[in-house]
């Protein structure tokens, strides 16, 4: 295996967070490698979003490690890293997709601003490049040039959720979290936003993390699939495997509860 | 040399939605497959077939035994093996050949082809020149190339899906019914690609019902009893 990676770029061990006398997350450990996308899927309640909360560092946990290897190789525990640290990192080398786009956005700057901010906040202050880069973005994410001074409020939904997808990929993360980034969308819109991600994924080669109760979106966007319920991960493995020959109780029963993926 | 060999492989389905059945389809399940050689699978409707193609694409997974693959001359058990490693020797090594196109909502008929050639880093230009070079071979017309495949007739997506199949030229190919909703005129040609591929030394295991296209790309055929082949 020659040209594959030695180490993952992230590795989660035994993760545990409850909020009181509730297992958000029990016991989860899993590796991420660079360029993988890795979906996780699962019901609502079934510990998903608390756990991609909990690996940006959004969420103190109660145990378990978040081991990240940064740009310059070296290894950082994101569960106990320091607030500065973990800001940095969130600004430059992460990314973060909520699945409403008014959460992931600032509502009151214009798109161009939307974009450039991450760019800003390391110290790229000239306007020009900050301008064309801007533009070259929103044309990445096929949304017209002229709306680069229009304020995100006077977009569609689609165009809101690929301006957030830009704003994040602007300073070329090297692993991007999503949080059920197609949810909410109209079909014929999330299968635009899909194909984009799916593009754009690959052209950048980034890490993702993508949150889905959407069996199709997991099937097109994920390389590998972790089913979560009740905050433990009960079956994991290639996207196909898992889905085409679930092998769980309850991977059976998601998988045959959808029309068809 | 061996590209494909598959030992005492057991594969069982428990339907955990109807009580726990398990329904035992493979066995102890045994062949290997030299380069050059096209062996067809061969046995009535639930003898495995599909099942066990699907096994060594690394689609299925098996409960027991081994499948070991030649992927860089080395002998990897696509069974055990890692995920993305799974994903590596499906990337250059193993092409797998559905009756039905998967098709991505947006994407041209055209990069749909090219995209596993892309995927192993050709180019786009190279890719999308091989990719056509394909299409014009199996007839499909140059306007739709531009055109994402998801209206399209069934026989025209299933010779796109053939030519995405052959596109990247891998030493190991799995076809499944490669030629079920196909003409005449373009059995043939798919029959030519496929003995084309296999006189290059490519390793093919098929499944075929139509008798015709089985005597005319078979080498070796494989029979499968109701629980796989006795070792």
């Amino acid at each position: 295996m020659t040209n594959l990676d030695q180490t993952p770029l992230l590795s989660v061990e035994a993760l545990n967070k409850s909020f009181g006398r509730q297992m958000a997350c029990r016991d989860v450990s899993f590796e991420l490698w660079p360029g993988e996308v890795l979906g996780i899927v699962g019901e609502s309640g079934s510990g998903k979003s608390t756990l991609l909360n909990a690996i940006a560092g959004r969420l103190a946990v109660d145990s378990g490690k978040v081991l990240y290897r940064t740009g310059s190789n070296d290894i950082i525990d994101l569960a106990s890293a320091s607030e500065a640290q973990r800001r940095h990192l969130m600004r430059t080398e992460w990314g973060f997709v909520q699945q409403h786009a008014r959460d992931g956005l600032r509502m009151t700057f214009s798109a161009g601003a939307n974009i450039g901010e991450r760019l800003m906040a390391l110290g790229d202050k000239h306007y020009g490049t900050l301008r064309d880069t801007a533009l070259d973005w929103l044309q990445a994410v096929e949304i017209a040039p002229e709306r680069i001074d229009d304020l995100p409020r006077t977009f569609s939904g689609g165009m809101q959720q690929r301006l957030q997808i830009a704003r994040n990929l602007v300073t070329r993360p090297r692993i991007v979290l999503m949080d059920e980034p197609t949810g909410g969308l109209d079909v014929s819109v999330q299968a635009r936003l899909l194909d984009l991600i799916r593009r754009l994924v690959q052209e950048h080669n980034v890490a993702c993390i993508v949150v889905t109760h959407d069996l199709g979106v997991a099937r097109l966007l994920a390389h590998r699939l972790m089913v979560m319920r009740r905050g433990q991960v009960v079956e994991a493995g290639l996207t196909d495997q898992l889905l085409d020959d679930p092998q769980h109780a309850y991977t059976q029963l998601l998988v045959s509860s959808v029309l068809s993926v | 040399m061996d590209m494909i060999r598959v030992e005492n492989l057991d594969k069982t389905f428990t339907l955990h939605l109807r009580g726990g059945i398990a329904l035992p389809v493979l066995r102890n399940t045994g062949f290997s497959v030299d380069a050059g050689e096209c062996v067809t699978l061969h046995g009535p409707s639930g003898a495995g077939k599909s099942t066990l193609l699907r096994s060594i694409y690394g689609n299925y997974r098996p409960q027991a035994g081994r499948i070991l693959i030649c992927h860089d001359g080395e002998m990897v058990d696509i069974v055990h093996a890692q995920p993305r490693v799974v994903l590596e020797i499906r990337k250059r090594t193993l092409g797998y050949v559905t009756q039905f196109l998967r098709v991505i909502p947006r994407v041209p008929t055209l990069d749909i082809v090219a995209e596993p050639l892309l995927a192993r880093g050709a180019g786009l230009q190279a890719s999308r020149a091989r990719a056509a070079e394909l299409l014009t071979r199996l007839q499909i017309a140059e306007k739709m190339w531009d055109l994402p495949p998801a209206t399209f007739s069934g026989g025209e997506q299933q010779r796109i899906n053939i030519a995405r199949g052959f596109c990247a030229d891998y030493p190991i190919l799995l076809l499944d019914e490669p030629t079920a909703s196909l003409d005449e005129a373009n059995r043939k040609i798919v029959i030519n690609l496929i003995d084309d591929a296999r006189q290059r030394g490519t390793a093919i295991v098929a499944i075929v019902h139509d008798a015709d296209t089985r005597a005319a790309i078979t080498t070796r055929l494989l029979p499968l009893p109701s629980h796989g082949v006795a070792a």
